[in-house]
């Protein structure tokens, strides 16, 4: 009888060792290992990426945890310097012709690929265009519809001929717009517009897929991918610019949970993190913590009013709905991390026509006014013929996560107190929300915009009666007119003047109620040193220093 | 026993075919899909990307071409990456997770059978009620909350022992104990209760009786006839357990397969939902089947096949 459990004991050993054998060995490279400085410490920026990369091709990725690896491997005809101004990148110099749509770009002499191939005109021309293919069915691929013929070809309607950018010679690219754009040259360091070699993609489809096939033209080069474990990233030594870069190499751990990713900043295993979690915020904040930074971010965060539904038609109801709630405390008290309370749909951090504050000239087109939101909710409700008690049958919808519950919350108290309704809360998962928002088969939801390019442009477009991202359904002729001509003129009165007449008319439908402007915190260690935010994007660590005494 | 492991292989097929297609039902049955995202994406480009993933096609057609690629072993693309295959997800998650659930068992097997025996010999003692709080313990507190205090109270004060991540032997302790409190907690409670019961069975009075030592009964007579129901539950905890579990491996940011059972139900990534839990349902009946085996060495009386009888 002893034989037999003895037998079991054995099976389960010889099952632990055959699965243990299968285990991963520890990763063996880490970006500073590969050359290491005989007397200092290679300086190697430790921070967290939330989840993994679906791709680290530029032209397949989508969203920041693609992005922030692209932007320090990868570099646009435009790059941004160190306080975030766009600057030449790739490009040395460029030519605009009086069309106001066909750009000159050349390109600086010297550059290369990190496998040492020089960058030309032929790389940029192919990369636009194989983004644009419909074949390789790149979800951001509308990002290049800027270009003549882009949207065609994408779509199947025309051939990829007569995409407008083209390789006069390896230093020189002309590229023909659509129609005119006044915030091209910012697009193209976006990531959807980073060259790939054409040489090495055309060889090897599947170059992007592991680190030791990688190949970039930025600050620094991808050296190693444990995929969802860590990213690293070392120097290119092959980058033009390369004695402004102090670090030796970015680590990138893929830690999915923010309270470890935070545990981990605390102990010492990171040097730099965002996004922080949202009580660390409120706590660091409360203490004057240096090591906290607010960055800035060109974000909005709102609420959809349905307009296709009974009484959320009626303006005075959705003009009562954004008087009564205040948002300066929800800001102060709930989310905590900085945010300003909106005054319109276009955050601050763009410029007008005369260099000043968009916002400004645009003014404050959403205030805290309970008297006023009651008085017109009187009427609202006299004008449809509904009543206070019939708005227990709306909810609003949001996708399932604690900040979005307790701004939901808030807004539910806010309005059950100055307008007497009780609205319901309804979460759903995330997909199911953006479902229900296209069918349009909800009263109010919750909805965030961040802008892809720093022009007010990113955010009034939304709302045009066919745009894909108009949840709110809203409708507006002269709206759409307005939009239309400030897209197809570089005229910069023209522009500015149109967007602050669209948006006014926008927030007098209020057609969405403008909660607040996003901030994007983050902590650094004081010995971290260099780090810029631009407003559209994560931070970015290409002149980043650390004093390694001090780590 | 040929015979009878045939019996099994045809069922198990029969029994994955039936998962494969209620989990093809139920994932299409929900709202949402891969390529939506809070973009300005316009309404061709989405269209052709159902296209391109075969999503524009009718439901059963659908159904029979990922009937096809399963019988040739091929889960499909992940329609979220583009990087990695759902075949290449799971071989490099799997080994993650099981090495870590595989310790996990390990300390449950260890710990859980004697907790429970020895609580069982001290009947409404102290090592009774200490090893029964530890076990109420295990079950009630759940897993998020035990990794958090772990991380908070001990990989913080224990220079050696890292916050989380992977890579290392040292990075797979404290995920794999805090993984193990549950089914030890369950194995402690199971064994106890069993172990009462054999306790005051005719036999171990006789074997007293008898004049056999304490340790000889306990051991020969009592362990192994009580050891029979924990054997039984062993197959799921196992599996549970192996195929990793997606909140420890969300916390100690370990890149192992738990994560993937959530992830792709959230991202709508259908063919790694239908890889993950086909996979899943392949380890289980595995595991039931071995169960079912060392059973059969453990108590001779129990016979798998009629003819044995």
């Amino acid at each position: 009888m002893k034989k037999s459990l003895v037998l079991v004991l054995a099976m389960l050993m010889i099952f632990s060792i055959a699965l243990s054998a299968c285990a991963p060995k520890a990763p063996a490279e880490t970006p500073g290992g590969e050359t290491p400085a005989p007397t200092a410490e290679p300086k190697i920026l430790r921070t967290n990426n939330m989840s993994e990369p679906g791709s680290l091709d530029p032209a397949l990725a989508q969203g920041t945890h693609e992005s922030w690896v692209l932007d320090h491997c990868f570099e646009g005809l435009m790059a941004r310097d160190p306080s975030g101004k766009s600057v030449p990148g790739m490009a040395k110099e460029y030519t605009l012709a009086d069309d106001d749509v066909t750009y000159t770009f050349t390109l600086r002499d010297g550059i290369t690929w990190s496998n040492g191939d020089p960058v030309t005109a032929h790389d940029f021309e192919y990369s636009w265009k194989r983004a644009l293919d419909p074949d390789l069915a790149a979800d951001y691929a509308f990002q290049l519809y800027y270009l003549k013929g882009g949207e065609a070809y994408n779509t199947g309607a025309g051939s990829v001929d007569d995409v407008g950018v083209k390789a006069i010679d390896d230093k020189t690219l002309e590229v023909v717009l659509a129609s005119p754009t006044a915030y091209f040259l910012e697009l193209t360091s976006f990531y959807t517009y980073y060259p790939v070699n054409k040489k090495v993609v055309e060889a090897n489809p599947d170059w992007a897929k592991d680190a030791s096939t990688h190949v970039s033209n930025g600050p620094f080069r991808l050296t190693g991918w444990e995929h969802n474990a860590t990213i690293t990233m070392a120097k290119n030594e092959t980058y033009y610019d390369k004695d402004a870069i102090k670090l030796d190499g970015i680590e990138l751990s893929i830690l999915a949970d923010e309270n470890t990713a935070w545990q981990k900043y605390e102990g010492g295993e990171f040097d730099f993190l965002t996004p922080l979690p949202q009580a660390v915020v409120a706590q660091l904040k409360a203490n004057g913590n240096p090591e906290l930074v607010i960055g800035g971010e060109v974000g909005t965060y709102y609420y959809n009013l349905n307009s296709k539904v009974k009484p959320f038609d009626n303006v005075k109801i959705r003009k009562a709905l954004s008087l009564t709630l205040d948002t300066q405390t929800i800001c102060d008290k709930i989310a905590q991390g900085g945010q300003i309370p909106a005054e319109g749909v276009v955050p601050f951090g763009m410029t007008d026509e005369n260099g000043g504050e968009y916002r400004n000239g645009a003014g404050k087109l959403a205030e805290y006014n309970v008297e006023e939101g009651k008085k017109l909710f009187a009427e609202g409700l006299a004008e449809t013929g509904f009543k206070a008690e019939d708005f227990s049958k709306f909810s609003i919808l949001y996708n399932t996560s604690e900040a979005h519950k307790k701004i939901a919350q808030a807004a539910q108290e806010m309005w059950r107190n100055n307008l007497g309704i009780e609205i319901q809360l309804e979460n759903v998962d995330f997909q199911v929300k953006l479902d229900r928002e296209k069918a349009g088969d909800y009263q109010i939801s919750r909805a965030g915009w961040i802008g892809d390019y720093i022009d007010p442009m990113t955010f009034i477009d939304l709302w045009v009666s066919d745009g894909a991202f108009n949840d709110a359904k809203y409708n507006n002729p002269e709206y759409d007119r307005l939009v239309k001509e400030a897209k197809n003129t570089t005229d910069q009165k023209i522009r500015m003047e149109n967007m602050r007449k669209a948006e006014q008319m926008l927030m007098a439908d209020m057609a969405v109620v403008p909660v607040y402007f996003y901030t994007q915190p983050y902590a650094q260690k004081p010995y971290v040193t260099g780090v810029f935010k631009p407003l559209n994007r994560y931070p970015i660590f290409t002149y980043a220093d650390m004093d390694m005494s001090q780590r | 026993m040929k015979k009878y492991l045939l019996k099994r292989l045809v069922m198990a097929v029969v029994t994955i075919w039936a998962i494969i297609t209620i989990t093809f039902l139920l994932m299409h049955s929900v709202p949402g899909n891969p390529f939506r995202a809070e973009n300005k994406m316009p309404k061709v480009v989405y269209e052709n990307l159902l296209k391109k993933y075969g999503l524009d096609r009718p439901l059963s057609e659908q159904y029979f071409i990922y009937l096809g690629k399963i019988v040739r072993g091929d889960f499909g693309d992940s329609m979220k990456s583009r990087v990695e295959t759902v075949n290449d997800m799971i071989e490099r998650g799997f080994p993650v997770s099981a090495h870590i659930g595989l310790q996990a068992l390990i300390i449950a097997l260890c710990f859980g059978p004697a907790l429970g025996a020895v609580a069982a010999l001290n009947q409404n003692k102290w090592p009774d009620y200490f090893s029964m709080i530890l076990a109420i313990l295990g079950i009630s507190v759940p897993s998020f909350i035990m990794g958090t205090v772990f991380i908070q109270f001990i990989a913080r004060n224990v220079s050696w022992l890292p916050i989380g991540g992977w890579g290392e032997f040292r990075h797979s302790l404290l995920p794999s104990l805090a993984l193990a409190f549950l089914p030890m907690a369950q194995i402690a409670r199971l064994m106890r209760s069993s172990m009462l019961e054999v306790l005051n069975q005719d036999y171990i009075k006789t074997a007293k009786s008898k004049g056999i030592s304490k340790a000889t009964v306990v051991l020969r007579h009592a362990v192994r006839n009580a050891i029979l129901p924990v054997v039984s539950i062993l197959g799921t905890v196992a599996s549970n357990l192996l195929v990793g579990s997606f909140v420890i491996e969300k916390i100690f940011g370990i890149p192992g397969l738990g994560m993937f059972f959530v992830m792709s139900i959230s991202n709508r990534d259908y063919p790694l939902i239908m890889g993950t839990t086909i996979f899943y349902a392949i380890v289980l009946i595995t595991l039931l089947l071995l169960v079912d085996l060392a059973y059969m060495m453990i108590d001779p009386r129990i016979k798998l096949t009629k003819e044995g009888r």
